[in-house]
């Protein structure tokens, strides 16, 4: 064979190369894992650490989180509810096909307004801010287990709790006397009031739609609220949008409802509740946890629903 | 035990577990990458090559065969992802479109894994095993491959000879990433982490809800791309997907898994030039870098500074319950002090003063401890740098190691240092000249503009994570973010073979009296006010814009 010019040489040689260790590395060495993974102990994890009813079918995964919700996303009382999740798929919350986390920023505390005729369902522009987001979870769970909902940034004078915002206008642009301010996450229309009726002696206005509030500096208002009831895992999406479990404080928020739904002891469920706890690995690894898709599942079998 | 006490034992164990590591892992790659017998496997393999193993590069062969290795790495991969729907194990995915493809093609060859994509929603498991994984295995040992030859080049002397890339490329991946990455995928897979060739499992919940359990060959994937600080995900949630990670515990054999070959390098290092105390030097150096940005990140997550993490009372927004803030806060670091970029927790929702640390962490260079081979060469490239500015200060030619820093040598380590600013930030203006590029930012103000940074410092150290909430699948960010990928890899590269080419070249020096010792703590101290102080210089103003904008509204 005649002799090839050096730069195509070189490239047979690194086409062999390649050819070889994917040989190596992409076939013989995942398939050597993949047999190893079948020894006893371990094939039911490699599988993906399914759960089955008494027949057989599949119920889910323990390590994937499941929402608890009926078809319109609104939570089952008789079952302990999973974090906020933002693997939103066609089949709803928890959706493995589509693992991921809402990616908003700390300072996400601007709606963007809805069209006032299409609603927030409506109108595709529309976005809530990741502020509004927390606001509202945690109002929805201080109303679903009893207990007062409000946390600092928080203002729920409208139907639903939104951040507490404000956009501030200066005689100066960013320095001097206030000459305007608006509460940028409530709508005109959408709130009787503004959540604060007064900022720096300026009358607080809601907002227009549609109109720009670009040059007003952004202002969120802490307001006067302590260590909130509602924990922190309950009002913000994990990063994979499939986290099965919810911190211990969560839980225990939720034995008096589970309890009382199941008409079971609200001591019993406490104790189940314990039963699905992990504590931190070695005792420094990680934070305590607890499972809620095996613990729901165990509830169902302890206090079946009629 | 509070929350932050836990946080620092775990820091702790793992400095711990690290330590343990330095000497055995150090000393096994230093015999993997000089034993004179080749192994009758090694033989097999380069008799498919056809190899010769007995004939040594100089630099400019070595550097020629590193590019065509990667260049027909990129060309296979991208061809593999445009056929995926006619192979076998496609899981019904269709082939890549082609901007995407050749994005995702550069960025695993480049031991970058900056991923475009959603991994469960577009590729196979063909492409992530045979394509996507491989790259991790063989990047990654193109890294070390390129780190031996420099250190070489400080060893060797009055010769062209640096070794040969095909020995060091096979030995690399043979003896040192497979074997490791058996064992931690194994480990992964004891603690919940999957490897199957099911496609889907149909599960119909308690309250009759279905869910779609994905499968895959994801733990063997895990290992390498930790181990190889590559990063690139089965899945889009990364290592937060509890089929990745699904335990406190397997979070910490993750960490511990993509810190510990950077961090036994220097080790490997010391024995090739003989002297063990200037790998503790540069290792040293690495830890207090390292070791600070950690605290500052675990630090500011645990404050919760900013609005949205003062209303939830914790910054919990895109972490996992089961890690808790810092021990997702210490894989943060360690992902972006490393080029590995896997994420156990989602940094676009990170405080603004610990996302810019995050930030800060890539424009280091990633040295501290870096990519696997990366971060040695760039360290010892800063180390270099750090004695020609001694020499300065006392009026000698300097020296390190024996070597001569002369012009060519300082000419070199200058360009290599200045490549990635110049990508980086002629990425960045070039992307805001265009209005288009704007609808790219998810969040409003300063940290919109922290998402573009992060994605241009991410590629142009071939780090890989990002700020999510940014859309980079776009024609202008596949392409130049591409390109920011394959000019910050292989520029720096040629640039160390040349360094490595002309440092082989010198008889060494005897040291005097005045030759400026290498390996004590006001070297060490020396080489890290250099680093921190080139990069400040650098990058202070943009990150004015960014995270340091947004913090302090």
């Amino acid at each position: 064979m005649a002799r090839l010019p050096r730069w195509i040489s070189q490239h047979l040689a690194a086409l062999r190369a390649l050819l070889v260790l994917t040989a190596v590395t992409g076939i013989l060495y995942p398939l050597a894992v993949l047999a190893a993974a079948q020894l006893p102990g371990l094939n039911d994890r490699a599988d993906g650490s399914l759960v089955y009813a008494e027949d057989g079918a599949v119920v889910g995964s323990s390590l994937l989180g499941q929402s608890f919700t009926d078809d319109e996303g609104e939570a089952l009382l008789a079952y302990f509810q999973s974090r906020p999740s933002m693997a939103a798929g066609e089949a709803g919350d928890y959706d493995p096909l589509v693992s991921g986390a809402s990616n908003l920023g700390p300072e996400n505390v601007v709606d963007v307004l809805p069209d006032p005729g299409l609603g927030w369902d409506g109108d595709e522009n529309a976005a809530k801010s990741l502020l509004t987001q927390v606001c509202e979870r945690s109002f929805a769970v201080g109303e679903r287990e009893g207990v007062d909902g409000s946390r600092p940034y928080c203002a729920d004078s409208g139907e639903s709790a939104v951040g507490a915002v404000l956009g501030v206008f200066y005689s100066e642009g960013t320095t001097g006397e206030v000459v305007r301010a608006v509460s940028l996450n409530e709508a005109c229309g959408a709130v009787e009031a503004p959540f604060i009726a007064e900022y720096e002696g300026v009358q607080v206005e809601c907002a227009e739609y549609g109109e720009d509030y670009a040059k007003a500096l952004i202002t969120p208002v802490e307001g006067g609220s302590g260590e909130p009831a509602v924990p922190a895992d309950a009002v913000t999406a994990s990063g994979s949008g499939l986290d099965p479990h919810i911190s211990p404080e969560y839980a225990d928020l939720q034995v008096e409802r589970i309890a009382a739904e199941r008409g079971a002891d609200a001591g019993a469920i406490e104790s189940l509740v314990e039963e699905h706890t992990t504590g931190r690995f070695l005792g420094f690894m990680g934070e305590p946890a607890v499972n809620v898709v095996e613990l729901n599942l165990a509830l169902d079998e302890a206090y079946p629903l009629a | 035990m509070s929350e932050t006490t836990a946080g620092v034992v775990f820091i702790a164990a793992m400095i711990a577990a690290l330590a343990a590591s330095y000497k055995p892992l150090g000393d096994y790659m230093y015999r993997v990458v000089t034993r004179e017998h080749h192994r009758k496997v090694e033989r097999g393999v380069y008799r498919l090559i056809g190899a010769r193993p007995g004939t040594e590069q100089n630099w400019v062969g070595y550097a020629r065969s590193v590019l065509a290795f990667s260049a027909v790495s990129i060309a296979v991969l991208y061809l593999f992802q445009r056929v995926q729907g006619s192979l076998p194990f496609g899981n019904g995915f269709a082939g890549v479109e082609p901007g995407l493809a050749w994005n995702t093609a550069v960025s695993f060859t480049t031991n970058t894994n900056w991923q475009a994509y959603s991994g469960e929603a577009t590729m196979g498991v063909f492409v992530q095993a045979a394509g996507l994984a491989v790259q991790n295995f063989v990047s990654a040992a193109v890294g070390i491959a390129v780190a031996v030859v420099l250190v070489r080049g400080f060893a060797r002397k009055a010769t062209d000879k640096l070794g040969n890339f095909w020995v060091d490329l096979t030995r690399i991946t043979l003896w040192v990433l497979l074997p490791i990455s058996f064992v931690a995928a194994i480990v992964l897979v004891a603690g919940g982490a999957i490897q199957n060739l099911t496609d889907f499992t149909s599960a119909t919940t308690s309250t009759g809800d279905t869910q779609t359990i994905t499968g895959g060959l994801v733990a063997g994937q895990e290992a390498i791309k930790n181990l190889g600080t590559n990063g690139g995900g089965y899945y889009n949630a990364n290592a937060a997907h509890p089929f990745e990670n699904p335990t406190t515990w397997t979070n910490f054999v993750i960490i511990y898994l993509l810190l510990v070959i950077p961090f036994s390098l220097p080790r490997t290092f010391g024995r090739l030039v003989g002297q063990n105390r200037q790998g503790y030097a540069i290792a040293a150096v690495m830890g207090i870098i390292a070791l600070v940005s950690v605290s500052l990140v675990v630090g500011f997550e645990s404050f919760a500074n900013g609005t949205v993490p003062q209303a939830v009372t914790a910054a919990m927004e895109g972490k996992e319950v089961r890690f808790g803030v810092p021990d997702s806060g210490l894989f943060a670091a360690a992902t972006t002090l490393t080029s590995t970029g896997s994420v156990n927790s989602f940094h676009d929702s990170y405080t603004s003063f610990g996302g810019g640390v995050l930030i800060l962490n890539m424009m280091l260079g990633e040295v501290a401890p870096g990519g696997v081979g990366a971060g040695l060469y760039g360290m010892l490239v800063l180390a270099t740098i750090t004695v020609f500015i001694a020499g300065l200060m006392v009026g000698r030619t300097p020296e390190y190691l024996g070597k001569k820093i002369g012009a060519r040598e300082i000419k070199l380590a200058s360009l290599y240092f200045l490549v990635t600013p110049a990508l980086l930030l002629s990425g960045v203006a070039a992307s805001l000249a265009l209005p288009v590029n704007l609808d790219s930012m998810q969040d409003p103000g300063p940290h919109g503009f922290s998402e573009m940074l992060y994605a241009f410092a991410s590629a142009s150290n071939n780090n890989g994570s990002a700020f999510g909430g940014f859309g980079a699948n776009t024609p202008w960010f596949n392409t130049a973010l591409g390109l920011c990928m394959l000019f910050g890899r292989f520029l720096p590269i040629i640039l160390v073979l040349a360094l490595a080419g002309s440092l082989a070249k010198q008889k060494p020096v005897p040291a005097t009296a005045g030759t400026f010792p290498t390996h004590k703590p006001l070297f060490v101290g020396m080489v890290v006010g250099v680093t921190v102080i080139l990069v400040a210089l650098t990058f202070l103003p943009v990150l004015a814009l960014g995270p340091l904008a947004d913090g302090l509204q």
